[in-house]
């Protein structure tokens, strides 16, 4: 109905006059749809942009009795304390560290499962597989981390094995040089089945005719995979690799809070476990959320930048 | 017409049926020795390892498990975060996506930019605990349930989904003389269950594994949800507070500690991993609607 409105050119004139006053009147004639959007509208900006507002703290000795207005500005005294603080480079590289390393081995991973399932032709064993596959999904990081402990633990299953074969225990979660490999196998055990849908279903679109044709040229199973089946999850590839490295510095608080122990914690003590125990157990507000500020800066500037590299190597397809 | 294979060929895909067989087992043998253990007399467990003699056997960690009152709280606190969250969240997300699919909505691109800015950058945990605080919200079911309950990931879905919708049935509604909220929950609505059932398995999934939100809000034990409750027993070695009477007992628990962890796990498991084979092409279809965008 809106349309044949639109298209009268007396309409269009009229709306050149007013838009203030035509928006107004829309406003009130689909009022309905404002009412819908209302609700996520108003909860997005209490929740998520007044918090925004509250990390100008970052820059000011904040003091619950002043509240975030009535607090002095101290500039960026935070910002220098945590980059000149002995641990800085030591959480920071930890970040970094655990994330590059988890994204370089987590991300080819699902592509070789999904091109392997694609070669199961037999569709009931296949089905079968992903459901084994998918499931870790679905498990806890809590109940991850309890199995971790308890399958590591000194008198656990995997030292039972390892005793019999080398004759020595490992002390798999005190040790600082075993927690990346822990947290990033682990990530790969949960997640990679799960991880290789998209790409199992962007396969199943290949038209078989085209392995067809290709085998009758005399091209072998590696031959199809690399010019056919790989060919036609680049995009996806593109997107997933974007995404896994924009978030590089955001990597989940969860697990690695729930895996560190004292005696790991050169190791496993990143900025999201940091801003924690700085912030909310010991209550240095300010600090941590200029912590905490710092990062989320470094993460957009790294989005960005990664989206622009990947476009020019895709020819032009970036994300954004 | 099938793909004529070579012998080399043949010998590759013999290689991915037994690369394939390795990948499965190594997610079933964990998850499969956790179950037996849970069953198995712990100092049988320690010396010999897994056994499946049934005089080996025992359910004392279940029984531990069962009987313990934060354990059986937890687990209904999770129940009820978790329903509470899905339906709010698909309820604020689902209404929003339809309202930004509606071309005749004014300032729809501003709206989006307002949402989709906030997947990249936040505030950050400090300023939104203490703006949870402020509210009042510490220590209440809100904070579990209203700060995340705009996904903006759900409202881009939903929105692409609407738009998906001929627009023919929504005129033939208006021609009828059906007002917009009537085509909204008489028409659209009826037609979006499944998107909507999909969004609300993820979303209750979600709240059901997570931990976080109930760590920094809730310090009441009795609001705790079945993972907190679970990360004091599995993580922080506490088996079980509340079921220490006296020093036997406290002996006893020791012994038990291993085989009540390995309880604790598959009970806490058990209904994500039973219903997920039922729902497996519903939580398939969320990663395709997903990857859509």
């Amino acid at each position: 109905m809106e349309n044949t409105v639109e298209v009268d050119p007396r309409a269009a004139a009229v709306r050149r006059k007013s838009s203030a006053g035509r928006v107004l009147q829309t406003v009130r004639k689909h009022y309905f749809l404002y009412v819908l959007l209302a609700p996520a509208l108003i909860l997005t900006l209490i929740f998520k942009y007044v918090p925004m507002y509250g990390a100008i703290i970052a820059f000011k000795d904040f003091s619950p009795i002043k509240g975030i207005m009535g607090s002095e500005w101290v500039g960026l005294k935070h910002f220098e304390k945590f980059l000149s603080s002995p641990n800085f480079d030591v959480i920071f590289l930890n970040t970094l560290k655990l994330s590059f390393f988890g994204l370089i081995f987590s991300f080819p991973v699902p592509i070789l499962l999904a091109l392997m399932l694609n070669q199961v032709r037999r569709a009931g064993v296949k089905k079968n597989v992903q459901l084994f596959l998918y499931a870790p999904n679905f498990i806890s990081a809590v109940v991850i981390v309890g199995m971790l402990f308890i399958f590591l633990s000194p008198t656990g299953p995997v030292n039972h094995l390892l005793t019999w074969i080398t004759g020595e225990p490992l002390m798999f979660m005190s040790e600082p040089k075993y927690f990346r490999w822990i947290y990033i196998l682990s990530d790969i055990w949960q997640g990679a089945g799960w991880a290789s849908i998209i790409y199992v279903a962007a396969l199943a679109n290949v038209d078989p005719e085209l392995h067809n044709a290709a085998s009758l040229d005399g091209a072998n199973l590696l031959q199809r995979i690399r010019h056919i089946d790989l060919p036609t999850i680049r995009p996806i590839m593109a997107i997933v690799f974007i995404l896994a490295a924009g978030g590089i510095m955001s990597i989940g608080f969860e697990k690695a809070y729930l895996m560190q122990t004292s005696m790991n914690l050169p190791a496993s003590e990143i900025i999201a476990t940091y801003v924690y125990k700085v912030g909310l157990q010991s209550g240095d507000y300010a600090y941590s959320a200029a912590v905490g500020l710092f990062n989320s800066v470094i993460n957009v500037v790294l989005l960005l930048t990664v989206n622009f590299i990947v476009k020019k190597l895709n020819e032009g397809e970036g994300l954004y | 017409m099938a793909v004529k294979h070579s012998p080399f060929d043949r010998f590759l895909l013999i290689l991915n049926g037994l690369f394939l067989t390795v990948a499965v087992l190594l997610i079933v043998v964990p998850l499969v020795y956790v179950v037996v253990a849970s069953f198995m007399d712990p100092t049988v467990l320690l010396n010999q390892g897994l056994s499946f003699r049934i005089s080996d056997w025992s359910l004392e960690g279940y029984r531990k498990i069962l009987s313990n009152p934060a354990m059986l709280r937890g687990f209904g606190n999770s129940v009820f975060y978790s329903a509470a969250f899905a339906l709010v969240t698909v309820t604020v997300s689902v209404c929003a996506g339809y309202a930004l699919s509606d071309s005749r909505l004014a300032g729809r691109k501003i709206f989006m930019t307002l949402f989709v800015i906030t997947m990249f950058f936040g505030g950050g945990l400090i300023p939104t605990y203490l703006l949870v605080k402020q509210l009042g919200m510490l220590d209440t079911v809100w904070a579990i349930i209203i700060p995340g309950a705009v996904n903006v990931w759900n409202i881009i879905l939903s929105r692409t989904f609407f738009k998906g919708v001929p627009n023919e049935l929504r005129e033939a509604a208006n021609v009828d003389g059906a007002t917009e909220a009537g085509i909204f929950f008489r028409i659209v609505l009826p037609l979006s269950k499944p998107i909507i059932f999909v969004l609300a398995l993820y979303a209750f999934v979600g709240q059901w594994n997570s931990y976080f939100d109930a760590m920094i809000y809730l310090e009441d034990a009795k609001l705790h949800p079945l993972q907190l409750v679970l990360r004091s027993i599995l993580i922080q070695n506490q088996a079980a507070p509340g079921m220490i009477s006296d020093q036997l007992a406290m002996n006893e628990l020791k012994r038990l500690s291993e085989m009540i962890k390995y309880s604790a796990i598959v009970i806490s498991s058990l209904p994500l991993l039973v219903m997920y084979p039922f729902f497996q092409k519903y939580f398939e279809k969320g990663v395709m609607v997903g990857s859509l965008k």
